[in-house]
């Protein structure tokens, strides 16, 4: 993994979802426009049903947008993206060093440098007595760590993060994300991490992208002025974290607020 | 006693207390011991016919056709059933031939089976393999279908291409619910074998039961009744073992 290289460069334009339920006609995400610098860390939060998760699913490549253009420039690396899920989605049949493996084997790799990068992996997040574990054997925290080990070893120009530590206890999540910042800060990469929490946003990110429902679209775009490298439980606890807390708040809750009434009333 | 041995003695309760009441019947008087063996008759029989080595023989060649037409008809099963929940033609061409051929008694095909293949083993084979295919195909086919959603996402985001999504993802994924159904098609290859080996062969536990009930070898009969129960038995707790084995995940 070189930390000398700058992750893959996102450029998102007038991009538009919408889809036909049973509830009817949805727009999922009207007017997106987004640049991400390489290496960037962006996260993007909104109310549920604002459409963000389907923005990263565009973006890895597991839905396709009704219109507008994503232009992702990763050359230089090997993969171009790499997503890490909300519920690990550890292959429960699988080893955790064949799990944290996979895009490796699927892409070829040969065995004896896959197997030695897939240790190099799980020596980044700490699991290297568990390689030979299945899953169900590991806490969720565990879970997690090796997922992201999955998506970290495949060398992926930018990482897409589906809320992935929302099902974790608090203890756990500061953890994880705390070892998350620690392995951006090496790696350069670019993140685009989805997210519904404001504060776990502030603590990650370099911007934070808000979003409205119905339809998904881009609120406001803020950026977040803390240096890196970063401490997060002192940064949490600073006072322009809470000034900057409550701003987004704002702007959420106005939104949080507008999808209520529109419910009851509709 | 613990928990544990006080349950296993439950669980041999039931079948020793149906024995027990059998004999003492049949010792009272009630029933003819011509008609009706006695538990102790039967095991007279097949004490005799273990030393004989009859028993033997008959186990053996209907064990063989078990097992020869089960592999002939998972392996087919299991695969038709994975690529029918990838490959929606594959699965609209496969569907309406399982709604018509799954219903038909498989028993029934047993004299077209000897017409093609004739009186040796291959046509018992060809009607266990056969009577198999359907459960393990639907089994298979609802197993892969029910792959959680994130399992393909994952697939497909880290790069896995067909073959890898069938043999690594869709496979696995399904193999708890492929499983369930082999235990179905096992007991289910023991049903029709015995019905096939009834005509046609002189060989075969089907065979000796059937043979026994036209000479009025009741006895005979029964052991012949009681060795399919215990062959049963016996394959069915090692085929779980084999789950227990080949599906570690699923143990917790």
């Amino acid at each position: 993994m070189a930390a000398n290289k700058r992750g893959a460069a996102i450029e998102i334009a007038a991009l538009r979802k919408e889809y036909v339920s049973a509830a009817g006609h949805i727009v999922a995400l009207s007017d997106i426009d987004l640049r991400v610098a390489p290496g960037e860390f962006v996260c993007i939060v909104g109310p549920s049903g604002c459409g963000k998760s389907t923005l990263l699913r565009i973006l890895a490549g597991l839905d396709t947008q009704s219109s507008g253009t994503i232009a992702v420039d990763a050359s230089g690396w090997p993969v171009q993206n790499a997503m890490v899920f909300q519920e690990s989605g550890l292959f429960p049949w699988m080893s955790v060093s064949a799990n944290v493996g996979f895009g490796l084997m699927t892409r070829g790799v040969p065995r004896a440098e896959a197997a030695e990068r897939v240790e190099a992996a799980l020596k980044l997040v700490g699991l290297t007595k568990f390689r030979n574990h299945y899953p169900h054997q590991l806490s969720g925290g565990m879970r997690q760590r090796s997922a992201i080990a999955r998506a970290f070893v495949t060398d992926p120009g930018m990482l897409l993060m589906d809320e992935p530590f929302a099902a974790l206890d608090a203890q756990n999540r500061v953890i994880l994300q705390a070892e998350l910042v620690r392995i951006w800060e090496r790696t350069g990469k670019t993140v685009v991490y989805v997210t519904h929490s404001i504060e776990e946003a502030l603590l990650l990110g370099d911007r934070t992208v808000v979003m409205t429902a119905q339809p998904g679209r881009i609120k406001r775009i803020i950026d977040v002025p803390f240096p890196h490298p970063r401490n997060l439980m002192t940064l949490s606890a600073s006072a322009e974290f809470g000034r900057l807390k409550l701003d987004i708040w704002r702007v959420l809750e106005e939104e949080v607020m507008r999808a209520r009434t529109e419910e009851e009333e509709g | 006693m613990s928990a544990k041995a006080r349950e296993r003695a439950l669980y041999l309760i039931s079948p020793i207390a149906l024995l027990l009441l059998w004999e003492l019947l049949l010792r009272a008087g009630l029933g003819d011991r011509r008609f009706i063996p006695a538990p102790s008759d039967i095991a007279v029989r097949f004490w005799a016919m273990t030393v004989s080595g009859e028993l033997a023989l008959n186990v053996a060649v209907t064990l063989y056709r078990v097992f020869a037409g089960f592999f002939l008809g998972i392996v087919p099963g299991i695969a038709v059933g994975l690529l029918m929940a990838m490959f929606r033609p594959v699965r609209i061409f496969f569907d309406p031939l399982i709604a018509a051929l799954f219903p038909i008694p498989k028993i029934a095909l047993m004299p077209l089976l000897l017409l093609v293949l004739g009186f040796g083993d291959a046509s018992k084979i060809g009607v266990v393999a056969i009577a198999v295919f359907f459960p393990v195909i639907i089994n298979t086919y609802a197993g892969a279908a029910n792959i959680e959603k994130i399992y393909w996402d994952v697939a497909k985001n880290y790069g896995a291409n067909q073959s890898v999504m069938f043999r690594r993802v869709v496979f696995f994924g399904a193999l708890p619910t492929i499983f369930a159904g082999l235990r179905i098609a096992l007991a289910v290859s023991f049903i029709v074998l015995v019905a096939a080996e009834f005509v046609a062969t002189k060989v075969g536990i089907g065979y000796l039961i059937w043979n026994s009930w036209e000479l009025l070898q009741v006895d005979t009969m029964f052991v012949g009744i009681v060795t399919i129960g215990v062959l049963g038995l016996i394959t069915s707790v090692l085929f779980q073992e084999i789950e227990r084995k080949v599906i570690p995940w699923k143990a917790e």
